[in-house]
C-alpha cells in the first residue's frame, strides 16, 4: 500500500513536469511577450520581462486601425449571443420532438442531423444562396450561417437528454390543458435546464473561436469577428510580436473564463458519446 | 374501399387516447430549425453536386462534365493535398486514440493531482485554433522559436518545422494532436469510469496484473469511446483548415495544402467551379470514411 503511494506521488510528479513543459510552456510563453516591450519580446526569449508594460500593451492592441479590436469584441459578441440563444431554442424544439413524435420521417430527419454533423459545409455554393437572399458579407447572415452549421450538435445532445424526462409529465400537463407550446416552453424546457446550459456553454465557446465561417461568409471590415481581426493581425505586426500576443492573450480570456466556471458542463457535454455512442 | 374506410376510423377512434398525447408534440416544431438548415446547409450542399461539374462565375455556370475532377486529380499541387487530407486525418486520429488512452489510464489511476493534471490537458481544446496556430507558428521559427532554442540547449540542431516541405504537414499535425489530445483523453476517461469495478475484482482475485487488467477489461470495454474519438478526429482532421492556413496557408509552395485549403485558395482564385468539385471530392472522402463507423456504433448500441 505504502510502495504505492510512493509510486503515485512520484509518477505524478514526473507528469507535472511533462505537461508542464508539453501544455503549460505555450501559454506562459504568450503571457511573458505579453507583458514586454518591443524589442525585448522580439527576442522571443522565455525569460521574466525586465519592463512590465502589459497594460500598455493591451491599450496598445485595443487602438491599432481604428479600434478594430474593440470592434470584433462588440461583434463576436453579438454573433455569439444571438447565434447561440436561436439555435439552442431551435434544436430543443427539434430535439424534443423527434424524441416524443414516433412517425415515419424520424428515420429521414435523423439522418439529416448526422448530416449536418459529418458533411463539411460547401463554400461557393453557400455563398451563392446568400447572395441570392442578400444576406452575404453581413452580421445577420453569419448569425444564420452559425445557428445553420451548429444545430445538428445541439439537436443530438437534446433528443438524448429528453429521453429522461419521464412522458408521465407530459401526459399530466396535458390533462391540464396544457396545448404544445405551453407544454414545450413551460413544461419541457425547465426540465431541460442541465443540457441547455451544457449546450449553451459549448456552443458559445465553438462560435466564439470559429474562424472558417467568418472568413468565407463575412468579409469586409465592419464584420470583422475576433478571429478574424487576430489572422489579419498576424501578418500586419509581424515584428511587434508583444502586440500580437496580447491580441492571442485578450482572445483566450473569454473561454477561459467559460472553463473556469462551466468545467463540469463543458466535459459532460463533449463527452457524452463516450459511454453509450 | 368504403370498409376500408370504415375500418380506418374505427381504428383511429380506437386510438384516441394515443393521439390525444400525439397533437402534443407538432410537426412545425421541426420547421424553423428545418428552414435555416435547409436552406443555408442543405441546398448549397445539394447544388454543389451540379456546380462541381461546372465553369462557373456565380452568374453562368457552363456545364464541363468531369473536367474539374480531372484537373483535380492530374495537377500536382491539387492533388498533394487529396493525398495530405488522408495522411493528416490519418496520423491525427491514430495519434489521438493512442494518447488519448494512455492519458486516460494515467489519469484514472491513483496518480497524484489528477484534477490539475486533466485540467492542463484539456485546457488547450478550448483555446482558438487561430491563436494556437500563431503561438506555434512563431514557436516552431527554425531560428529564434522557443522549440529550435531548447533542442540546441541540448545540443540538436531542430529543423525547419513549417519551412521544409517534407516536414510542414506533420508539424501541423502535431500541433493539431497537442490542441486535441484532451478531449479524447477526457472522453476515454469518461469510458474507464463507466466500466463497474466488479470486473476488475474479479480479475484481481484471478489473480491479474496491471496489463492483463488493460488487454482484457480496459481496452474492450472503452470500445463505444474509442469509436466516438476516431470519428471526431476523422470528422475534424478531414476538414481541417484553420490550423494549416494560419500556420503555412498550404505552404511551403502547396506542400502542405489539404482538400479544405485547395477549396478556399480556389475559391480566392476565381475558380468557383474546380472549388465546388473540392468539396464534392471532400463530401464523399468524408462520408466513405466515416459513415461506416458511425453506423457499426450504432447497430451496436442497439444490440446492447
Amino acid at each position: 500500500m505504502r510502495v504505492e503511494r510512493i509510486r503515485n506521488l512520484v509518477g505524478g510528479i514526473i507528469a507535472i513536469v511533462v505537461t508542464g513543459i508539453v501544455f503549460l510552456v505555450p501559454f506562459i510563453f504568450i503571457l511573458l511577450t505579453a507583458m514586454k516591450p518591443r524589442e525585448e519580446a522580439n527576442l522571443l526569449e522565455f525569460a521574466l520581462p525586465q519592463t512590465f508594460v502589459l497594460f500598455e500593451n493591451i491599450a496598445e492592441v485595443l487602438q491599432v486601425r481604428d479600434y478594430t479590436v474593440v470592434r470584433a469584441f462588440i461583434n463576436s459578441s453579438i454573433l455569439t449571443v444571438l447565434s447561440v440563444s436561436v439555435m439552442v431554442v431551435l434544436a430543443a424544439m427539434v430535439g424534443w420532438t423527434l424524441q416524443r413524435r414516433k412517425s415515419r420521417w424520424n428515420g429521414l430527419i435523423n439522418m439529416l442531423v448526422l448530416a449536418g454533423l459529418i458533411i463539411p459545409p460547401a463554400v461557393v455554393p453557400t455563398i451563392y444562396v446568400m447572395k441570392g437572399l442578400g444576406i452575404f458579407a453581413t452580421l445577420p447572415g453569419l448569425i444564420l450561417i452559425e445557428i445553420a452549421f451548429g444545430l445538428s450538435f445541439c439537436v443530438l445532445l437534446f433528443r438524448a437528454f429528453a429521453a429522461t424526462v419521464p412522458k408521465e409529465i407530459d401526459e399530466a400537463a396535458i390533462l391540464d390543458g396544457a396545448g404544445p407550446i405551453r407544454l414545450f416552453f413551460q413544461v419541457a424546457f425547465p426540465l431541460l435546464r442541465s443540457v441547455i446550459i451544457t449546450v449553451i456553454v459549448v456552443q458559445s465557446v465553438a462560435v466564439f473561436n470559429d474562424f472558417a465561417a467568418p472568413l468565407y461568409f463575412a468579409p469586409g471590415g465592419d464584420n470583422v469577428t475576433v478571429q478574424l481581426s487576430l489572422y489579419n493581425f498576424q501578418s500586419q505586426y509581424f515584428t511587434s510580436y508583444n502586440l500580437l500576443f496580447t491580441d492571442i492573450l485578450l482572445i483566450t480570456i473569454p473561454p477561459l473564463i467559460m472553463y473556469i466556471f462551466f468545467n463540469k458542463q463543458i466535459v459532460s457535454g463533449l463527452t457524452s458519446g463516450a459511454v453509450k455512442g | 374501399m368504403t370498409t376500408i374506410e370504415k375500418s380506418r376510423k374505427k381504428e383511429s377512434a380506437l386510438r384516441r387516447p394515443r393521439d390525444l398525447t400525439r397533437g402534443a408534440y407538432p410537426g412545425w416544431f421541426y420547421l424553423p430549425a428545418g428552414v435555416i438548415y435547409g436552406v443555408l446547409f442543405l441546398l448549397p450542399t445539394v447544388v454543389s453536386f451540379y456546380f462541381g461539374f461546372t465553369r462557373w462565375n456565380l452568374s453562368s455556370a457552363e456545364f464541363i462534365g468531369f473536367d474539374n475532377f480531372v484537373t483535380f486529380f492530374t495537377q500536382e499541387r491539387l492533388n498533394r493535398g487529396f493525398i495530405n487530407t488522408l495522411i493528416f486525418g490519418a496520423l491525427t486520429s491514430v495519434a489521438k486514440v493512442a494518447l488519448g488512452l494512455l492519458l486516460a489510464v494515467v489519469l484514472t489511476s491513483g496518480i497524484f493531482a489528477r484534477g490539475y493534471l486533466r485540467a492542463v490537458i484539456f485546457f488547450p481544446v478550448l483555446v482558438s485554433t487561430i491563436g494556437v496556430g500563431v503561438t506555434f507558428k512563431i514557436l516552431l521559427d527554425p531560428f529564434d522559436g522557443l522549440v529550435n532554442q531548447g533542442l540546441a540547449l541540448i545540443g540538436i540542431t531542430g529543423p525547419g518545422w513549417l519551412t521544409d516541405p517534407n516536414l510542414a504537414i506533420y508539424s501541423i499535425a502535431f500541433v493539431d494532436i497537442w490542441k486535441g489530445v484532451g478531449l479524447a483523453a477526457l472522453i476515454y476517461i469518461a469510458g474507464i469510469v463507466a466500466i463497474p469495478s466488479d470486473y476488475f475484482e474479479a480479475a484481481r482475485v484471478d489473480g491479474s496484473n496491471a496489463w492483463t487488467n488493460f488487454w482484457n477489461i480496459t481496452l474492450p470495454l472503452v470500445r463505444p469511446a474509442t469509436i466516438t474519438v476516431v470519428i471526431l478526429s476523422l470528422i475534424g482532421g478531414l476538414r481541417s483548415f484553420d490550423l494549416i492556413w494560419t500556420m503555412t496557408s498550404g505552404g511551403p509552395g502547396f506542400a502542405s495544402d489539404t482538400i479544405a485549403s485547395v477549396i478556399y485558395k480556389q475559391y480566392a482564385a476565381g475558380y468557383y467551379g474546380l472549388s465546388t468539385a473540392g468539396n464534392v471530392i471532400l463530401f464523399v472522402l468524408v462520408t466513405v470514411l466515416v459513415l461506416p463507423i458511425y453506423l457499426f456504433l450504432n447497430r451496436k448500441s442497439k444490440e446492447l
